[in-house]
């Protein structure tokens, strides 16, 4: 299925500070009363790169986006996102930083009482108070982005699980952030769905180079994020050649007992000797 | 059933009072941070003051209808069947009105918060929120705060009335009392501490309400039986604090007035 014409302004990309990484991780911890659930995190996400994060369910690869976003606060260690340190920020001030940050969450989290056209226009009615001509030509724009525009006057309820996320991702795309946060946006979709929602994830990377975290449990997604790119001619995803899988900007990072176990390419994650790796991409 | 200790209970119930005090504190201080969701406050102004009429309306008329029956059973011993509207007067506009009214908007309301905002938090729209940089508080909390109070003083003004108007009805049918005399005794009996007293009230009543209410909705946890149980307490907790405080502030109010 080939993906729309791309809506979004990519002058907004080109005024990124690519100097710094979009998210670095230093000694993360984190434990719910008794539980440890991450112990001594780290990681870089370099500007421009997408990353995926994988790990059996629980073992805290959710909690990284909602850490990195600062819905949550580590009990130790820094975290630094787009150049600002969110462990030593106010709530007050993460609501700024957050302007830059997009955010997929697992079950869409559309806001049920509201439309699709208001739950996607929702960061620009917030900073411009009415639904004018301009937020709705934005709107548009980012629904037709996600294939969905005669969504526009429907309600969540009324959305198959596909479509929402499609929503969902509409509504963290149209005010072109800088750093995309996805967890498990394929998750219990159909693989056709799967597959429409993780070409527009790469067209994401290709061709608004935005950093992005993507947390999946699907394998498949992740290498065809590796071995394909977005191709604006023909407007949908290609292969590439064996050769060229490590061209495209996109690394792997394995989590196992609350530790990083493996941060690289595809090419290193192949050439891994580690049993637990090998099980796991096997 | 597990057991917990009197330690742990006892701390759990210190950290929810203190919780409790700086959420209060955070939805009243929202009031002068911008942005200020008037539109919001509105819209739960409609959903709480209009959407409770009838209940308070009907509430209120059968309210005043059974004091003037109540009364008039004990006032025909003496003699004094004529101050049926003074009892149901004075009852209404310092007790009944505002207590009634207020655990009627406690039942339908504070349920609604809760469960609402309890809905939005299972269903991680809280967390989308504030990952969309709106802070809830300012957004879901301080507007139902603010149009609870400010509907829950209307409405009790409309209790009275429609409960002085149960004892009318009362006054006239049953005990074929005149119906100018029931007015002009109502009426007369009032004086400024009794209309204070009914007016404060609603007030303090109506902060009680949202704050329990949203308080609990925006710390349910466990999914739907989280919702149930965060709204069953909602509205157990806003119930029993109205009228503790009732008690609390009608003796306090009952010195201060006098002392004036």
């Amino acid at each position: 299925m080939s993906a729309p014409t791309l809506p979004l302004d990519s002058a907004a990309v080109s005024t990124q500070d690519n100097s710094t990484p979009a998210i670095v991780f230093e000694d993360v911890v984190l434990s719910f009363e008794e539980n440890e659930v991450l112990r001594g995190v780290s990681f870089r996400l370099p500007r421009g790169e997408t990353k995926a994060l994988f790990g059996v369910a629980g073992s805290g690869k959710s909690l990284i986006l909602k850490l990195a976003i600062g819905l949550i606060r580590p009990d130790s260690g820094r975290i630094i996102v787009l150049g600002e340190d969110v462990t030593q920020m106010q709530e007050a001030e993460l609501f700024k930083l957050r302007g830059r940050i997009g955010m997929v969450f697992q079950e869409s989290a559309l806001f049920d009482s509201l439309t699709v056209s208001e739950n996607v226009a929702y960061r620009l009615m917030e900073e411009h108070g009415i639904y004018d001509d301009n937020i709705d030509r934005s709107v548009r724009e980012a629904l037709r982005f996600v294939e969905l525009e005669h969504t526009l006057d429907l309600n969540p309820a009324e959305l198959s699980g596909g479509m929402r996320r499609r929503v969902a991702i509409a509504r963290a795309l149209i005010t072109q952030p800088e750093l995309l946060l996805y967890d498990s946006p394929t998750g219990g979709l159909d693989p056709v769905t799967s597959n429409t929602i993780i070409e527009l994830i790469m067209k994401q990377r290709d061709v608004n180079k935005t950093s992005a975290l993507l947390v999946t449990h699907r394998l498949q997604d992740a290498f065809t994020m590796a071995t394909h790119q977005f191709d604006q001619e023909t407007n949908r995803m290609r292969a590439l050649p064996p050769g060229q899988h490590c061209e495209v900007p996109m690394s792997f990072l394995i989590l196992k007992d609350g530790k990083v176990i493996f941060d690289g390419d595809l090419r290193d994650l192949a050439k891994s000797q580690d049993e637990y790796i090998k099980e796991y991409i096997s | 059933m597990e057991l917990t200790s009197p330690t742990y209970f006892a701390k759990d119930k210190v950290q929810t009072v203190q919780d409790y005090a700086l959420f209060c504190v955070q939805a009243v201080a929202n009031l002068f941070r911008k942005p200020l969701y008037v539109s919001d406050m509105l819209r739960q102004a409609d959903a709480i003051g209009v959407g409770s009429l009838p209940i308070v309306v009907l509430t209120g008329f059968f309210t005043g209808a059974v004091l003037a029956v109540q009364a008039s059973n004990t006032l025909q011993r003496f003699g004094s069947i004529t101050l049926v509207g003074q009892l149901v007067s004075l009852s209404m506009v310092r007790e009944l009105g505002p207590v009634l009214t207020s655990l009627m908007v406690a039942g339908r309301n504070a349920s609604g918060m809760a469960s609402e905002l309890g809905s939005m938090v299972v269903t991680e729209q809280i967390d989308a929120m504030r990952a969309l940089g709106t802070d809830p508080m300012k957004k879901l909390v301080t507007p139902r705060v603010f149009a609870t109070v400010f509907m829950l003083f209307f409405l009790t003004i409309i209790s009275d009335l429609v409960g002085l108007t149960g004892g009318l009805f009362i006054a006239k049918v049953l005990l074929r009392l005149d119906a100018r005399q029931y007015w002009y005794n109502a009426w007369q009996t009032l004086v400024f501490q009794d209309v204070f007293m009914g007016l404060i009230k609603p007030v303090l009543f109506g902060f009680v309400i949202a704050t329990v209410g949203c308080f609990y909705g925006v710390n349910a946890r466990g999914g739907t039986q989280g919702v149930g149980r965060a709204t069953t307490q909602a509205v157990v907790a806003a119930s029993v604090l109205i009228l503790a405080f009732d008690l609390f502030i009608t003796r306090f109010l009952m010195i201060a007035l006098t002392m004036n």
